[in-house]
């Protein structure tokens, strides 16, 4: 299958990312053969098949909901980009 | 010989019987990182040498010797480290330094380890060549000229060339076992939940796992058991008991079943990497293993589902790049999504870009059912296909690898660089612990041989890995950098 240049600019978005004419040429094709070979996934019957969304048998991990020490303010906000008045600064929103 | 030159567990002794010190080995360890790293590029960064003797002297004055008190070691650069630099290899994280360091990190502060910097990789983990780092690529130590495969190149090359002792990586799909080959020393990706993730910046969150690299497989079981256990801070950790995995350290594998799968010896392996393996598998029949073909037959279906799953839940792990709260930002736009979107176009390389949009497509309406799920059901199948060898044999052994190590800048498809991982891929898919180790040499590179165990039972490859290790050279050899 092969995947339209519309469909590139699509999933960049949902993706956040910017692509330019160059990239989404390239990924078009580069996301079709690959997707391509994915596909070889449909010889085989999975009818039954139950997913194996994870490895281990485990499953809720619960903990005590109790006050521990945390991180610093100023350290974790020493590796914003930008900051206002010790905010995180981002462009309008609303 | 240079202290530098030693294993870990040599060191350790002399160490012990106090016939050497911690600020002899870190010295004599800059002063290989002088020697060759100009040639090597393991590092993305070297810890400023007074700060690291600093800590190799408190070591010393601990005076208490074990595990890796003392011994210089190298980080794969996505594990976390409080106050020093952290980059992944990407301009996304060009400035980034954490405010804490990884649990597998800490297990070696513990110890009073030293580590002495941070070590190359492919951007995010997502590469087999370690050619995607956003700054240079690592060189195999056998061939300049070479890649030292990856994603933790840097790790493998660093512990081939000498300039560590020992490094930890990640192995999501192989990133672990593969430059382990290519660069001939010991790799080990323990079982998914064996070692503690919370602080390594994530690529494939079911697949992704910490391991070791070494220059013998008793520093292998080593390092193995100080970064092991259960972590309140990550839930997928398990509450399983850690051995002391040098007490497999016997060299007795009589009976021992070994399997191996015919369908790991097809998919394009290379003549030369075929003979040393059935060589090796030779070798065990001799040390008194029974060794027998055994049949994986979903095997040839593993890449393509891991080639979805690993891609998806990179696209959700990558959302936190957003450019607010760390990492680069892109100041010129005015609107929010623009913001994201620029942000992460400007420092993201083609590979991840990639595998993001990939594993978006992957997730979206309309195609989940297809891909994703479709992806996860395959992987069923092929846990199936280990569980059911594993009720007959006790661990099982192949190529790590399909080829020696490529030229760097030699693929540009990137479907034929993943063809690379064909046969790791199916352990991560598995969630199995599986190591790497030498096994002989093909043109001047080396060849690794896979062995593979049951869950949580590290113990047994070791063990076979010990048992091959102590009647062949292969890990003796070391790649002349024309520098002593």
């Amino acid at each position: 299958m092969a995947l339209t240049i519309q469909e590139v600019e699509h999933v960049a978005l949902l993706a956040r990312l910017k692509l330019d004419d160059d990239e989404k040429e390239l990924f078009a094709a580069q996301l079709s053969s690959i997707l391509d070979y994915a596909n070889r996934l449909n010889e085989l019957s999975t009818e039954d098949v139950e997913p194996l969304v994870h490895i281990l048998p485990i499953y809720n991990v619960f903990r005590e909901d109790e006050v521990q020490p945390g991180t610093p303010r100023e350290e974790i906000l020493s590796n914003a980009p930008l900051l206002e008045d010790n905010q995180y600064k981002v462009p309008k929103i609303i | 010989m240079e202290l530098y030159e030693l294993t870990l567990h040599e060191l350790q002794d002399k160490l012990q019987k106090k016939e050497t010190s911690s600020e002899e080995i870190t010295r004599s360890v800059f002063s290989r990182i002088n020697q060759v790293e100009d040639k090597v590029k393991s590092f993305i960064t070297v810890i400023d040498k007074e700060t690291v003797l600093k800590k190799a002297r408190e070591s010393d004055e601990s005076g208490k010797f074990t595990g890796v008190t003392g011994i210089p070691y190298g980080l794969k650069d996505l594990f976390c480290t409080r106050g020093v630099l952290t980059t992944c290899a990407s301009n996304m994280l060009a400035n980034y330094i954490p405010t804490h360091s990884s649990t597998a990190v800490s297990k070696l502060e513990e110890q009073k380890g030293i580590m002495v910097g941070k070590l190359n990789m492919d951007e995010f983990a997502m590469g087999s060549s370690t050619e995607t780092s956003a700054f240079f690529p690592t060189r195999n130590p056998w061939d300049l000229d070479r890649m030292p495969g990856g994603s933790s190149g840097g790790s493998a090359a660093a512990v081939r060339a000498d300039e560590v002792i020992f490094s930890l990586g990640s192995d999501t799909g192989g990133s672990i076992r593969q430059p382990a080959s290519f660069c001939g020393v010991v790799g080990l990706k323990p079982t998914y939940g064996r070692v503690s993730r919370s602080g390594v910046v994530a690529f494939a969150s079911s697949l992704d796992q910490v391991g070791v690299f070494s220059k013998d497989v008793e520093d292998c079981a080593i390092v193995l058991k100080t970064i092991s256990g259960y972590d309140p801070l990550d839930s997928t950790s398990v509450n399983i008991e850690v051995p002391d995995y040098t007490t497999y350290l016997d060299g007795d594998i009589k009976g021992m079943k070994i399997g191996y799968p015919r369908e790991y010896f097809e998919q394009g392996v290379t003549e030369d990497i075929k003979q040393a393996v059935f060589k090796a598998l030779k070798k065990f029949e001799e040390l008194g293993a029974i060794v027998e073909e055994v049949s994986l037959p979903h095997s040839e279906y593993a890449l393509p589902a891991y080639y979805l799953i690993a891609p998806a839940e990179a696209s959700t792990n990558m959302a936190k790049f957003d450019g607010v709260r760390f990492g680069y930002r892109n100041i010129s736009a005015d609107n929010v999504i623009d913001m994201f979107c620029n942000s992460r176009s400007d420092s993201f390389g083609d590979e991840v870009k990639r595998r993001i949009m990939l594993g978006t497509y992957a997730l979206s309406s309309g195609y989940y059912d297809a891909y994703y799920l479709k992806a996860l059901k395959v992987r069923r199948l092929i846990a199936n296909d280990f569980d059911k060898v594993f009720k007959d044999f006790d661990i099982i052994i192949s190529p790590t690898t399909p080829n020696t190590a490529f030229k760097i800048g030699q693929q540009d498809d990137p479907l034929a660089l993943y063809m690379n991982d064909i046969l790791t891929v199916p352990v991560n898919m598995a969630g199995l612990p599986g190591m790497s180790i030498p096994c002989g040499f093909s043109n001047g590179l080396p060849i690794g041989m896979q062995l593979i165990g049951k869950p949580f039972a590290e113990g047994s490859i070791l063990k076979a890995a010990y048992a091959f290790e102590q009647n062949t050279d292969y890990h003796k050899v070391k790649p002349d950098l024309g520098v002593k």
